[in-house]
């Protein structure tokens, strides 16, 4: 009795998976008749003519309707992210400026692949331009090119497909990192007078970024200009608060000197001027980094932060937006050394592999904090 | 395994329905058609044959564990470390092809090797030690994808050749992708092992009473070593198909496929506590989940509301016919 009727659902199954034959729209009644007939296999080879005919399809439609509203939708990493909420920020400022549609779609986890389906699902709904923030610079790739051979155009924001740039037709990278390394010395430099001992607190070991930019800080201390700068330690705080928090707890007993801390992430900023706040030796120690106004406005508030950088995350969604309708329009065509008008930030140009800058660095202090909302 | 109770009274058609056998896989099978529908309504771009059928190659690892997971369940275990067993056998076999140079089929032989040998640990825990399988594999969930993660960090392994990439772009007979086939033709084979073989007889004894199947002579240990064996040997199997799909091993792919993999066969019908499940229901489960996000998906319907959907999906999926078994009795 059992296998009877496992069989018989199987075949509704089948019978469902039937209706996908149903390339007609208007008629899938007829196209699942033919398919409760047909034994499971043969439903697998009548479905092979019809593809052909969809195939033809497709191509014929990707010239697209110049009289319809242009249809951009942004990928970020993930939801509930306030970074990326001020990147969309700067994608509806441009919309009130130039009238496009706009949507945002994410996962819930910012995992390497986690972004796949979101790009097929804008592919199917033919969407004019895609913008996204890869979490990985290889595995959403072919999805990515797939997109770009059905017509639709594709940007990168905030993150590259270092390495995979045939994904992509053009960048928006926050800020030249190269100078991330230079401007955080002077930053500290400046607080801490020039002299003293100072430390580091980065993310993980790994994260090209952070080893990027701590090299880039340690050619800078090579400079004669900051003799009097002695670089002590290096720790790892994983990105992870709890460990941040430790890691700088332990700075402060291993090196009572100390001077001033540079945490260029988000995650390990906060955690050192709690600790440093909590310590009572904020007048003393001073703390800087990279790191988002919202986490840090109430010690920037308390005097406990003096000054700390970044970079304005809506100017690049600004950016990608005027840039992706140049391209829907056809009125821009990325090429290195080229350039285009973002509209009010002016002009923007295409570097390295269509790589685009979109400003330069952002320091935040008590002036200027309340300004921005991420 | 399961009896038709006779019908000693009247029954409404819902009540007879709920006292069938199969109950809760009809109810799976009337969600999927519901959610098929409410996707057509959803977005003009759903019906669409070729997208359809691409559609759970995106989920298809999940569908595939939630075979031999379909297994442990009834058996009444569980194993979480199913992801992380991915990850790690993607990195072995990453680091075999491109960091000592095997040729293809070697390093995917003795990555399949290593992923059942992480299964086979996991067994050997549960049967040797008497520990629970949630408290074993909740171990060997951080610590399969912990070793990955020290093996390879935050770095991507790629290059692989074109003939192993991209699995999820090849099609039979020109317009079923081979995910869907394999997945088809794994469940056909899981299912009559489960439904028509000794040992699937056995892991029915296990998930209803371990004492009693032991005293009737089910080899408890070694049952239980098999089916997590298998288990990890398919996930093994689940991360280089992974790896085709992305071209690239990472060790923090795959992450949330084990609570995929578990809710596709507890939504099919499977008893969390053992002893009740079909590889039928689990397969339809698997489409009503892919059904269920691809028809909110192209509705651009943001994720927080997917997951809840989903959710109460599965409440109502074990809660409807339970409470409805109960008030027949």
């Amino acid at each position: 009795m059992f296998t009877r009727k496992s069989l018989l659902a199987f075949a509704g199954v089948l019978l469902v998976s039937g209706l996908f034959t149903g390339c007609d729209k208007k008629t899938p009644e007829a196209s699942s008749d033919k398919s409760t007939t047909t034994a499971p296999k043969e439903g697998g080879t009548t479905s092979t003519k019809e593809t052909a005919t969809a195939g033809v399809g497709k191509a014929a439609e990707v010239a697209r309707d110049a009289s319809k509203k242009i249809k951009i939708v942004y990928i970020p990493k993930n939801t509930g992210n306030v970074y990326f909420d001020s990147v969309i920020a700067g994608f509806k400022k441009a919309q009130g400026e130039l009238n496009f549609d706009f949507d945002v779609v994410a996962p819930a986890q910012a995992d390497a692949a986690a972004q796949i389906p979101f790009i097929k699902q804008q592919i199917q709904q033919k969407v004019d331009a895609i913008a996204i923030s890869p979490n990985s610079p290889d595995a959403v790739k072919p999805a990515l090119v797939e997109a770009l051979s059905k017509g639709i155009h594709v940007i990168t924001i905030d993150a590259d497909l270092t390495g995979n740039e045939e994904g992509r037709e053009a960048s928006i990278t926050p800020m030249d990192f190269s100078l991330v390394g230079k401007s955080q010395i002077d930053l500290i430099s400046e607080l801490v007078g020039g002299k003293g001992e100072i430390a580091i607190l980065s993310a993980t070991t790994d994260a090209p970024n952070q080893n990027f930019w701590i090299k880039g800080m340690k050619e800078t201390l090579k400079d004669p200009k900051y003799k009097d700068l002695q670089l002590v330690d290096t720790v790892y705080g994983n990105d992870q608060d709890q460990k941040s928090a430790t890691e700088a707890q332990a700075l402060l007993l291993k090196h009572p000197n100390l001077k001033g801390i540079i945490a260029p992430t988000s995650v390990g900023i906060v955690s050192a001027v709690r600790v440093v706040e909590a310590s009572g030796k904020a007048d003393k120690i001073a703390v800087t980094g990279l790191g988002m106004p919202n986490n840090l406005r109430k010690y920037v508030q308390t005097g406990s932060m003096k000054k700390f950088a970044l970079w304005n995350p809506a100017d690049m969604g600004y950016i990608g937006s005027y840039l992706l309708v140049g391209l829907v329009n056809g009125k821009i065509k990325p090429s290195v050394g080229g350039s285009f008008e973002a509209g009010s930030l002016k002009e923007r140009k295409f570097g390295e592999k269509n790589g685009i800058i979109a400003g330069p660095p952002l320091v935040f202090d008590k002036s200027n904090i309340d300004q921005y909302h991420f | 395994m399961t009896t038709t109770p006779t019908p000693s009274q009247k029954r409404s058609p819902l009540q007879g329905l709920l006292a069938h056998p199969l109950s809760s896989e009809i109810v799976a099978f009337l969600l999927l058609i519901i959610a098929f529908f409410v996707g057509t309504r959803l977005s003009p771009h759903f019906l669409d044959r070729d997208y359809l059928l691409g559609v759970p190659s995106e989920y298809i690892e999940a569908g595939i564990i939630a075979l031999p997971m379909t297994f442990i369940i009834v058996a009444g275990q569980i194993d979480i470390s199913v992801a992380s067993n991915m990850a790690l056998t993607a990195t072995i076999f990453g680091l075999l092809y491109d960091r000592a140079n095997l040729p293809l089929g070697g390093a995917i032989v003795l990555a399949l090797l290593a992923s059942l040998l992480l299964g086979a640990f996991n067994g050997l825990l549960v049967a040797k030690s008497r520990l629970p399988a949630l408290a074993v594999t909740l171990g060997t969930f951080a610590l399969y994808r912990g070793i990955a993660q020290a093996f390879i960090g935050d770095k991507s392994i790629s290059g692989f050749p074109e003939k192993f990439n991209g699995w999820d772009a090849r099609f039979l007979a020109g317009a079923v992708p081979m995910p869907l086939v394999v997945f088809l033709v794994l469940a056909v084979l899981f299912g009559l092992v489960l439904h028509r073989t000794y040992f699937g007889r056995w892991v029915y004894a296990l998930g209803t009473s371990e004492p009693t199947a032991q005293y009737s002579g089910v080899p408890v240990a070694k049952t239980q070593l098999i089916l997590f064996s298998v288990t990890g040997f398919m996930a093994g199997l689940c991360g280089l198909l992974m790896t085709s799909r992305y071209s690239v091993a990472r060790f923090d792919i795959a992450q949330g496929v084990e609570l995929d993999a578990i809710t596709a066969v507890v939504l099919g019908g499977t008893n969390i506590f053992g002893g009740r499940g079909t590889i039928l229901g689990t397969v339809i489960a698997f489409f009503l989940m892919v059904v269920v996000r691809t028809g909110m998906g192209l509705h651009n319907i943001k994720i927080e509301k997917q997951l809840i959907v989903v959710g109460l999906l599965l409440l109502f999926s074990i809660i409807l016919p339970n409470l409805l078994r109960k008030q027949k009795t």
